[in-house]
């Protein structure tokens, strides 16, 4: 199937909508919404039965290992729980990864958005190749990541820069095991995205920056953000391609999963569930923020 | 491309990487287990990654013995660490090779060890080494001995002592060879100070430490002799320096209360000479005297492998790993305050 022809499908398989951008953008919303209320009242028999295998599945696959972290971090009463937060060397190493997270993830949305575009908009040689190629960072042990990036930034490099052992290879090492979620999120949703309500836009006077900011910014922003609470997440939790890479060097350059791992080592599970407790608690915010930045975002319709 | 043909590529791409995953395993399996007939006896070996190829050979001499006939191996090997968590958490041993006496203590304290494992003629010790000073090719910095490595322009590269328990050898190494060489503890703090202002990296392992050594993060390695003699017979090119005063490694090896009996006549084959032997060939030093030592390769003398170092300490010496844990690696102990200090000064 050609890129061109996936385009058709979706077309045919979305009714042409009958006004303006601002109509189109609100109906799919306002289709789901109804959807939810209706479903929310009255349950058929398949549906609970759905649910509750959903529900029965995610609670043990999920909820009650994430519970039983919890109960860990609270074994040893407040006192424990706060002596693991209060350590100098843990709390440098929870501000480092959130912060080189937050980073890596403002960099991801610009650039995963971007390379999403091209891989759907443009037409060039080697794009299958670089479709196939995007996904590579999923599929390769972190372990052997942190080798290539070694060799490719550290002492022998030769791009001629030695990156290993500083903060910039903790964030070469997160950039590179996050960038596929948004590209792989933004892609489908663009791939359905109608070229005629651009069109109308522009017959309408807008230029393409308004295009972009008005019409297309907000049907992508829920891809978007939910690819950043991925590729968030996936980065406060990455360690495989640092062992090697990052030097895991006290206050400067230690993350918080060494941190776990350290304290797992000396047999102190109370510290490492309390530490995992802590990058749980900032996961859950920066997904409630990204949730609230794709509502205002898409508000704009 | 369409989301659909995106969707199957990646599918095939996920489905073969599943069955190779699942080709490798029953290959694994596969080697380890034949179907149990009569007179066979599965001995489960759960053991730190490095003594594999000892541990191996020594099984094939143990299989040509009366006691050995008949048993089969079952064995898992990974971060020391992580298996003795392993088989506290249910993993099937009958015997355990650690690289740390503590990671035995751990099954001690489960119940899963007798108290006096100890009590042998070894002290449940079946394998020794020696920390080392690894240096690249020709020895460029001209590095003799531990006061070297605080002179300007020296890399150090040395496993994270936090997060691998083995990596603590060499830590403990550099402090108390300046006790052994007459310091005071305030001296051997200093000189610990001045050290960690020279490391460059803390890989997560041994074996990380040697790759980064390898991929030129430092030009300095602290290491175990049977590590650098093992990457000098497998073709890695570089000097290794034993110090004159350092620190003696011993690796624990014991049975499990409730293995079968077949695992105690293991150990007791592990501690015989033909036992020793083994190690000998993979680049440790036997725990029994009088073990025959012959050509080493990958020593720097393979005729003479291992000399006697003017002033070999123990951990025993440094008042057992309990002691030294609590004063050197836990929260407000010497090497956190020591990183604290070095960490926030870089």
């Amino acid at each position: 199937m050609t890129p061109s022809s996936g385009t058709v499908e979706a077309q045919q398989l979305v009714p042409t909508p009958p006004a303006g951008a601002a109509t189109n953008a609100g109906g799919p919303r306002d289709r789901h919404r109804l959807r939810r209320t209706k479903s929310a009242t009255s349950l058929t028999p398949v549906s609970a039965l759905g649910l509750g295998v959903s529900l029965m599945w995610f609670s043990l696959l999920v909820l009650i290992p994430l519970t039983a972290v919890l109960v860990q971090a609270s074994a040893g009463g407040w006192s424990a729980y706060w002596d693991a937060l209060s350590s100098p060397q843990t709390l440098a190493a929870l501000k480092l990864t959130v912060a080189t997270a937050v980073l890596v993830t403002a960099v991801n949305v610009v650039m995963g958005t971007a390379i999403a575009w091209v891989l759907v908009r443009d037409q060039f040689r080697g794009k299958q190749l670089l479709e196939v190629v995007i996904d590579i960072p999923f599929a390769l042990p972190t372990i052997v990541a942190g080798l290539v990036l070694l060799s490719l930034y550290g002492p022998s490099s030769p791009l001629g820069v030695n990156w290993a052992n500083t903060r910039v290879a903790v964030f070469l090492a997160f950039l590179f095991v996050t960038l596929p979620f948004i590209v792989r999120t933004v892609q489908p949703v663009l791939l359905e995205l109608e070229h005629e309500v651009e069109e109308a836009a522009a017959s309408l006077g807008a230029n393409q920056l308004t295009t972009f900011r008005l019409v297309i910014l907000p049907s992508l922003a829920p891809a978007i953000t939910s690819g950043a609470a991925l590729s968030f997440c996936r980065a406060i939790s990455e360690y495989g391609s640092l062992v090697l890479l990052s030097g895991n060097l006290p206050y400067s350059t230690e993350v918080a999963s060494v941190r776990i791992m350290s304290s797992i080592e000396g047999d102190k599970l109370t510290e490492a569930a309390a530490v995992a407790s802590i990058l749980l608690v900032v996961a859950l915010i920066v997904i409630v923020v990204l949730d609230l930045i794709s509502r205002r975002v898409a508000r704009y319709a | 491309m369409s989301i659909r043909k995106l969707l199957r590529v990646r599918t095939v791409a996920a489905l073969s990487a599943v069955a190779a995953t699942v080709l490798l395993l029953t290959a694994c399996v596969g080697g380890a287990a034949p179907a149990g007939d009569a007179g066979t006896t599965t001995l489960h070996l759960v053991g730190f990654a490095v003594p594999k190829e000892a541990n191996n050979a020594i099984q094939k001499k143990f299989a040509e013995t009366p006691e050995g006939q008949g048993v089969v191996w079952e064995e898992s090997y990974g971060a020391s660490g992580d298996q003795s968590r392993a088989v506290v958490n249910g993993l099937k041993a009958d015997y355990v090779n650690f690289s740390l006496e503590g990671d035995v203590t751990r099954l001690v304290d489960a119940g899963l060890v007798e108290e006096n494992w100890k009590s042998g003629p070894t002290k449940g010790i079946v394998s020794d080494s020696a920390v080392v000073i690894v240096v690249q090719k020709g020895n460029p910095l001209g590095i003799k001995d531990w006061s070297d490595l605080v002179k300007p322009g020296v890399k150090i590269v040395t496993p994270n002592p936090a997060s691998s328990g083995s990596a603590r050898w060499n830590i403990l190494a550099a402090y108390q060879q300046v006790i052994a060489n007459g310091g005071t503890e305030a001296d051997a703090k200093e000189y610990l100070t001045k050290f960690f202002n020279h490391v460059a990296a803390l890989p997560g392992s041994g074996r990380d430490a040697t790759n980064a050594f390898l991929e030129g993060s430092a030009n300095v390695l602290i290491s175990y002799e049977n590590e650098a003699i093992l990457a000098r017979q497998s073709g890695e090119d570089f000097d290794y320096i034993l110090p004159d005063a350092t620190l003696k490694i011993e690796n624990p090896g014991a049975v499990l209360k409730n293995a079968d009996p077949k695992a105690n006549a293991y150990l007791n084959f592990v501690l015989s000479q033909a036992g020793q032997e083994e190690f000998v060939k993979k680049g440790f030093r036997p725990v029994i005297a009088d073990t025959p030592i012959g050509e080493v390769t990958g020593a720097n003398d393979p005729a003479k492998p291992f000399p006697v170092p003017g002033k070999l300490f123990t951990i025993a010496d440094l008042g057992g790993w309990k002691a030294v844990n609590a004063k050197f690696f836990d929260e407000g102990g010497i090497v956190p305050e020591i990183q604290k200090a070095t960490g926030r000064s870089q």
